[in-house]
């Protein structure tokens, strides 16, 4: 498999919202190029005839019945909030 | 050149479970701003999400009626992106194994019956509600972050924007029949995107589409679908190019604006949800699904037009909503007419709803009180004429009819005795009359009911006044 391309990377920085300068693009690029060929180790293997794991958990169905319950108050719940108007979290607007 | 218009829509529907999908908050609407929310909801670190058992079962009865095939092997993903509205930066939902898939449903446009497709339906959270202010911020609230949604999304099939509201109108239908939403548009349990593209007519490949959205009924979807059809038109037939954007619909100007040109689709990185295992339903757990869904309503229709003997325009009109159908069954089981009941619901009922803008449950009539009142009529204690007053007053104060007619003394006169000394009078002032009607104007005998009922304030029974109103003439 190809290696990932210097373009690859900022893509992938822009869609974490990560800024990077130009060295670290380089940087970048060849660690994550050798992560990548890292885990192509694993093409070595035959998995033809192998289910995808998603999970490496054996459970399966963990639900809970539908009960609603009151766990923090509002006021608790803006505690943490930088900016705040109304009872609502304030953010800048971002407009699609 | 002529085109076909292909239009495609994704709806996504708000379970009406008590809590969310996965978290204990309370998923209710109209609650004070992030009063509903604890640090699961607002992605504090280290929480961990369980999955609501009824949100499964209300997503998987929603499959069902929806006629899809239910996953044995399901699970959830996450989708990433960066918005104020979610809190996590990414949203639970499915991906590749949804809970339903290849489903349909039918609609009628102009008499055709047609069959749409549904690709897939499947479970996810809804996201937190932005307000934006106008100095560069905006408000959020996140009482409905974690609200459990199904989104259901159509195969290309439909043909016209007429098709699309059809399409609409019978998926609410079906899934308020199912109980597990209220659907209401206005309140954002139901929301529809629209993608639609044209293509020459013959031509097998689809045209670019474009994505229509801020659709906040379902007239403003066909208007919208409408107007985006004919600029497509505007724009192919001038030579240029349809360009994948992301459009929305401006109720003010009925137009379509543009919102944004769109990128490539795969920019979410989906990938299995860690936080929550897989999801395993087997044959039982289908099953007992299955039994809990109720008479769909197009079963509904077919057993109002086999049964009840209805006419099929009643059965359509009647099945249409929930709410009505069920009304109309209670009226019935309260002892009234078949017809009658569906002939005063499609009638006075429907035009004193649309009137006033209302819904059956606004109203203070009851089916016990409808099915009494026909029974008045009926039984001949009053005429349907007064039936109306009676009507007027159920319908705004609610009560007994057989009350609201004694008091308002409204009891039909029946009395022969009675009737003849009235018409007796009346036809000792009109003697003119009774000479132009022996003279064959026919004309004067309906002056001469005119009269009778002026002064019994219109409860003569009108049967018996024309019968001793005729034999009262014939003896002068």
């Amino acid at each position: 498999m190809a290696d990932i391309s210097k373009d690859q990377v900022k893509h992938v920085a822009h869609l974490a919202r990560l800024a990077i300068t130009d060295e670290e693009v380089e940087k970048m690029t060849k660690q994550l190029g050798d992560i990548i060929k890292y885990a192509e180790l694993l093409n070595e293997l035959d998995t033809d005839n192998v289910q995808p794991t998603t999970h490496v958990l054996d459970l399966k169905n963990v639900m809970r019945k539908d009960e609603p319950r009151k766990w923090i108050e509002k006021e608790d719940a803006m505690k943490n909030a930088p900016d705040q108007q109304d009872g609502q979290f304030r953010v800048p607007s971002i407009l699609e | 050149m002529n085109f076909e218009t292909i239009i495609g829509l994704e709806v996504h529907v708000e379970l009406k479970t008590n809590s969310k999908i996965f978290s204990p908050s309370p998923n209710a609407f109209g609650s004070e701003p992030n009063a509903n929310v604890n640090p699961i909801d607002l992605g504090y670190p280290g929480v961990l999400p369980v999955l609501n058992e009824e949100a499964v079962n209300f997503a998987m009865k929603a499959a069902m009626a929806l006629n899809c095939e239910v996953a044995t092997d399901t699970k959830f993903d996450r989708k990433n992106y960066f918005y104020p509205d979610n809190p996590k930066a990414y949203q639970i939902s499915q991906f590749d194994q949804p809970i339903g898939e290849n489903g349909w449903i039918e609609i009628e446009v102009e008499g055709k019956k047609k069959r749409i497709g549904i690709t897939r339906i499947h479970m996810e959270e809804d996201a937190g509600k932005l307000t934006h202010g106008d100095g560069g911020y905006s408000l959020v609230d996140y009482n409905r972050q974690g609200t459990p949604l199904v989104e259901i999304v159509s195969e290309p099939d439909l043909r016209s924007p007429a098709e699309a509201y059809a399409y609409l109108e019978k998926l609410k239908n079906i899934i308020q029949y199912t109980g597990v939403s209220d659907c209401k548009m206005e309140e954002g349990s139901l929301r529809c995107d629209a993608n639609i593209s044209l293509r020459p007519i013959g031509q097998e490949e689809f045209g670019t589409k474009t994505e229509l959205k801020n659709l906040n009924s379902f007239s403003f979807v066909q208007k919208g679908l409408e107007f985006e059809e004919k600029r497509q038109q505007q724009v192919l037939l001038s030579g240029g190019e349809i360009l994948q954007e992301t459009r929305r619909y401006d109720e003010a100007t009925k137009e379509t604006i543009l919102m944004r040109v769109k990128e490539g689709s795969d920019d979410y990185r989906y990938f299995p949800e860690p936080d929550l295992v897989p999801l395993y339903i087997d044959e039982a757990w289908k099953e007992r699904i299955r039994a809990e869904i109720p008479e769909l309503p197009d079963q509904r229709k077919v057993r109002y037009i086999q049964e009840l003997n209805l006419p099929e325009y009643d059965a359509m009109v009647l099945t249409s909503t929930i709410e009505m159908s069920d009304f109309f069954e209670s009226t019935i089981a309260e002892g009234a007419d078949v017809k009658q009941a569906s002939n005063w619901l499609m009638g006075e009922v429907s035009a004193y709803m649309n009137k006033q803008q209302v819904e059956l449950h606004d109203l203070k009539l009851t089916p016990e009180a409808l099915a009494k009142m026909i029974k008045l009529i009926e039984d001949g204690t009053i005429s349907s004429k007064i039936a109306k007053k009676v009507f007027s007053e159920l319908v705004e104060n609610g009560g007994d009819p057989a009350k609201i007619v004694k008091e308002k003394g409204l009891v039909q006169i029946s009395d022969e005795g009675q009737l003849t000394e009235i018409i007796s009078g009346i036809l000792d002032e009109n003697e003119q009359s009774i000479i132009d009607y022996k003279n064959g104007k026919d004309r004067a005998i309906g002056f001469l009911v005119g009269q009778v009922m002026k002064a019994t304030k219109g409860q003569a029974n009108p049967p018996m006044v024309n019968k001793i109103l005729l034999a009262e003439i014939e003896k002068r």
